[in-house]
Parts: structure tokens; C-alpha cells; sequence
């Protein structure tokens, strides 16, 4: 049986994670403005990059750029002592896509408030209702 | 709502934080995620790519199929925000505004009224009065060129340092958005126009299918940079890190023209002629 202490140390990466995750879904859920929700999105994205790039750690390992000196040509390479590469690259291409879809979710709202007047859920809501005969 | 809301996010929270208990400690060497081909990419990347770093050579090489995709999902971004908010350009504003720069006072110039000399003392400002800020104008003309720089050395640096197509890309495309924000959205169409940016965009991916197809021609798969070795006259190792560089500079150049392209639609709400 491992010590309180020792618990918290080997989980709280994954604890911070969670706590961002549920600020960012109760964003989306709860909230009513539509702006409201994408930064609430935009905070769900950045609690799963956390997550990925935490898994990737590991203890006593650096980045993963393979040390090397000039006409330095093969030397043995162990895993141990770098970073897991992987999330790396996932996240990174994540990143780049989050401002994207950032851009066309904040392009949509823009569209819908040209059209409504509002982005606020429910008097859009009503509006359409308003419109729509019968 | 909000109440059931919370209760279900409250609910998913437990489930998480009583999951987290098997989860690998933090910092394992010896979790699964860093298990299976992992080690591969860290122990074989020199010698397969000669790119130092593992990210880059990963990305560009071994996932070549995932980022090539990745790029498409940016450009496609673009062409997103254009189609929805673009409108056609409506006729010229019968009404201009002009600012005479030594004394900050402000012209309005009606329909047929005579247009000030172009000279330096007077500028052409949005129908949406913005203050004239002399020290922030002047900060941002001087860093604008060093994070350009400070972007294309990111681009060129990606195989020995963090860096790569995507980081030095966003770099720059902030370094222009940074110009639009600091003067204004027409001085910088007039540098980079719209028509440029979408060109940029889609001629960044087209770079990187390109060196694609390149490989194909020179009778190898799909992106397998190996057989460029001929055409640049190196060993097979070598024309793999050649490959990467190509296909980070296509990536580079389509994500600053898509990150540009998109602050145009957005800042002006599609119409193009003034925003923020």
C-alpha cells in the first residue's frame, strides 16, 4: 500500500487535467452564450493536449532531440533517456488545428449574430420560433 | 439545465478522478503509451532520417500520411471562414476619413470632395474612430521584421531544434496579424492580399503532396523521400532530412497564409475593407 503522498505525486497531472476538462464541457453545457461555449471548447482542447503531453513524460529522460556533435555519426541511442516523441507530434498537429477550428466556430458565430442580432441561446431560439408560421 | 448539467459533469468528474487510480504513474519510463513504437522512433530516427529531432522526423516522415491530412484540415479551415462570411465587395464608401497625422485632427471627405495629397501627414482611418497611438504603431513596425525572422529560423531550425513548419508558420502569420492589428486591416491588404493568402495556402499543400507525387515519379510509394536521393545527389539518409525540410516549408508557408487569411475574414466580418 502506497502513502497519500506518494498517490498525489503519481496522479495530480491527471487530476489537473480532469478539473480543466469539466471547467471546459461545463462551459459548452451550461452556459448560453455562444462565445461563452467556444472558450469552453477551446479549454476542453487544451485539458486533452495536457493530458497527451503528461503521458509523454517520463523521469530522468530530456526532450526527444537525440544529443549529437558535429561528425558525431552513430552512437547507441536508449529509450529511457528521452521523452515519448509520440504525444509530441499528435499535440502539435492539435494545436494548430484547435486555432482553426477556433477560427470557423468563431466565423459561425459571427454569421449567426449578423442574421439573429444576439448569441445568446434561447433569443435565438425564440427567434426562430417567431418566425417560423404556426 | 444549468443544475442537471452540473450534476452530469459532476458525475463524469468522479467516474474520471476514480479511473485516474490505474492509470500509470506520472513519469513512468515504463507505461504503455511509451511501449510500442515509441521506442522505435527514438532509437532508430538518426539512423533512418538523420534528423536529430525525433518530433520533427516523426512528423514529417514516419506519420508523413497524418500531417500531410492535417495541413488539408488547416486550408480547408480557411476555406471554411471565406465561404461563410465572405461577401462581394460592396462599391467603394462614398464617405472617407482621413487623419492629419502632426495635429490628430480628423476629415471627413464627402462624395466629390477634394481627397488630401498623398503624403505622409495624412493617413486614411476606418469609419470607426480608433485613436492614433504613435508608440504603438512605431513598437510594432520594429519587431514585426524580427519575429519574421525570429519565424523563418524556427522553419529552417526544425531538425536540430524544437521547431518545425507549423510552429515557425503560426510565428509569422502572428507576425502579420500583429502589423494588421497594430495599423490597419487596408494597409495590410495592401501587402498581403487576400487573393495571396489563399494562393499561399494552397500552394503550401500543394508543396507537401507534391513531394508526394515527386517520390512517386522518381519510382518509390507515396512520400517516401528515399528515392529523391538521386535528384539531390546525396545518400538515401540524407534526401529523407531533405524531404522533411521540403515538406516543413510547404506546411510553413499554408499555415501562415490559412492563420492570415482567416483573421481577414474574421476582423472584417468578410466584407475586406476595414476591421479592427
Amino acid at each position: 500500500m502506497e502513502s497519500i503522498g506518494a498517490i498525489i505525486i503519481a496522479k495530480y497531472n491527471y487530476w489537473g487535467v480532469i478539473v480543466l476538462l469539466l471547467v471546459g464541457l461545463y462551459a459548452m453545457v451550461a452556459k448560453k452564450n455562444l462565445v461563452k461555449k467556444i472558450i469552453g471548447m477551446n479549454i476542453f482542447q487544451t485539458a486533452i493536449i495536457l493530458f497527451y503531453v503528461s503521458i509523454g513524460a517520463k523521469k530522468g529522460a530530456t526532450i526527444p532531440i537525440i544529443l549529437h556533435g558535429p561528425g558525431d555519426s552513430s552512437h547507441a541511442v536508449h529509450a529511457a533517456e528521452y521523452i515519448n516523441p509520440l504525444p509530441h507530434v499528435l499535440m502539435l498537429t492539435a494545436i494548430v488545428v484547435s486555432v482553426a477550428t477556433l477560427g470557423v466556430a468563431l466565423a459561425l458565430a459571427l454569421k449567426i449574430y449578423s442574421q439573429y442580432g444576439t448569441l445568446e441561446e434561447n433569443e435565438i431560439s425564440d427567434k426562430i420560433m417567431e418566425s417560423e408560421p404556426g | 439545465m444549468k443544475k442537471l448539467g452540473g450534476i452530469a459533469i459532476l458525475f463524469l468528474g468522479g467516474i474520471l478522478f476514480y479511473t485516474s487510480f490505474d492509470f500509470p504513474h506520472w513519469g513512468d519510463g515504463k507505461s504503455p503509451a511509451s511501449q510500442h513504437v515509441s521506442p522505435y522512433y527514438i532509437e532508430h530516427a538518426i539512423e533512418d532520417t538523420s534528423v536529430p529531432n525525433i518530433v520533427t522526423a516523426v512528423l514529417a516522415d514516419y506519420r508523413g500520411y497524418d500531417t500531410l491530412f492535417e495541413t488539408a484540415v488547416i486550408f480547408s479551415a480557411g476555406l471554411a471562414c471565406f465561404f461563410l462570411l465572405r461577401v462581394p465587395k460592396r462599391k467603394a464608401p462614398t464617405v472617407r476619413f482621413y487623419r492629419h497625422l502632426p495635429t490628430g485632427v480628423t476629415l471627413r471627405i464627402e462624395k466629390g470632395g477634394r481627397l488630401p495629397e498623398k503624403t505622409r501627414e495624412f493617413e486614411r482611418i476606418d469609419s470607426v474612430w480608433v485613436p492614433y497611438d504613435l508608440i504603438i504603431a512605431m513598437t510594432c513596425r520594429l519587431v514585426v521584421p524580427f519575429i519574421q525572422l525570429f519565424a523563418l529560423y524556427v522553419i529552417a531550425h526544425g531538425h536540430h531544434s524544437p521547431g518545425g513548419g507549423f510552429q515557425g508558420g503560426v510565428i509569422f502569420g502572428a507576425a502579420i496579424i500583429l502589423f494588421a492589428i497594430s495599423n490597419n486591416l487596408r494597409r495590410s491588404l495592401k501587402r498581403m492580399s487576400e487573393r495571396t493568402s489563399a494562393l499561399f495556402g494552397s500552394l503550401g499543400v500543394m508543396i507537401y503532396a507534391g513531394t508526394g507525387i515527386f517520390c512517386m515519379l522518381m519510382g518509390a510509394s507515396f512520400l517516401n523521400y528515399s528515392s529523391l536521393a538521386s535528384f539531390f545527389g546525396v545518400d538515401r539518409i540524407t534526401a529523407r532530412s531533405l524531404g522533411i525540410l521540403i515538406v516543413e516549408i510547404g506546411v510553413g508557408i499554408a499555415v501562415t497564409a490559412v492563420m492570415v487569411w482567416i483573421y481577414y475574414n474574421l476582423s472584417s466580418a468578410g466584407k475586406q475593407d476595414e476591421g479592427l
